[in-house]
């Protein structure tokens, strides 16, 4: 049953979740996206211009507490407002597990039209990977 | 090298039509593991008020990015690609983008800073279908990082 409007107050937290993001992962999303900026699949370059490792797209970390938000509301087309700063790079190690991104939610505040603010954080290996991200969301 | 600050203000598109098909739709959910039916089943999207299978919330950037980079790739710019990481991004729909859709892409270059070795350059990519109905707004913050 997917949450309702009636059901949540400011304070509500979502249950939180974890989401891969391993090297076949972001090929994945490099293909399906059209972004194939070299530093999200070729270790050689992104180490060559200063970088820890492979990255994740942003975006991909972003679709992930995308996901995390729709799932929760039950309607990926409920998200009306969706916002995020990418607050640290999250490096995707060339092995089977790839990074982990945690993903945790808050209902910040109750709207009109059966809309709610809901306050997204996510980290990986400890750090946030998005702050200030919020997302509007329309309840049943 | 320094953003050139006259592009503040400059209009790119809009963009030549694209089409929101299924199978774009569902090969983006895969890809992210957006697990909804809603992405999938035309007839679970009917049933939810749709009228077709929808995008999910984050899949308006596969159209924003390509009119954004048309502002991101001139060479009057001055941006180096290969040091720009993103900053932040936002989506304001006003509804879900769908199947069938036919949409274009008008990106304003709203401003550029510099500061602490960095430059910051901020692209606001309108998305409307080709009939004028709005969709989404496409807001995104590139950095490029120093040397």
């Amino acid at each position: 049953m997917a949450v309702t409007y009636a059901d949540v107050e400011p304070g509500t937290e979502l249950p939180p979740r974890s989401y891969p993001a391993t090297r076949l992962d972001l090929v994945k999303y490099a293909g399906a996206s059209g972004d194939f900026n070299i530093i999200h699949w070729n270790e050689r370059v992104a180490r060559s211009v200063g970088l820890p490792n492979v990255i994740a797209h942003g975006m991909y970390t972003m679709a992930q507490a995308g996901r995390f938000v729709s799932d929760w509301a039950g309607d990926p087309g409920a998200v009306t407002e969706f916002g995020v700063r990418f607050s640290a790079m999250v490096p995707v190690p060339d092995d089977d597990q790839g990074a982990t991104i945690e993903v945790s939610g808050t209902v910040a505040e109750k709207l009109g039209d059966n809309k709610v603010a809901v306050d997204l954080i996510a980290r990986a290996d400890g750090n946030k990977v998005l702050t200030r991200a919020r997302a509007v969301v329309r309840l049943p | 090298m320094a953003l050139n600050t006259d592009y503040v203000g400059r209009v790119f598109g809009p963009t030549e039509p694209y089409e929101v098909s299924r199978v774009k739709i569902a090969d983006f959910a895969n890809a992210i593991g957006e697990p909804s039916p809603l992405c999938r089943d035309r007839e679970a999207a009917r049933k939810a008020g749709y009228p077709d299978v929808i995008a999910p919330p984050t899949f308006a950037i596969v159209i924003s990015m390509a009119a954004a980079g048309q502002a991101q790739s001139d060479p009057g710019l001055g941006l180096n690609y290969s040091m720009v990481v993103h900053g932040e991004q936002n989506f304001s729909y006003a509804r879900p983008l769908h199947a069938g859709d036919v949409v274009v892409a008008t990106t304003t270059i709203e401003s550029i800073r510099a500061g602490g070795g960095m430059s910051m350059l901020v692209t606001a990519t309108d998305i409307a279908t080709v009939d004028g109905e709005h969709v989404c707004t496409a807001k995104s913050t590139i950095v490029e990082r120093g040397k």
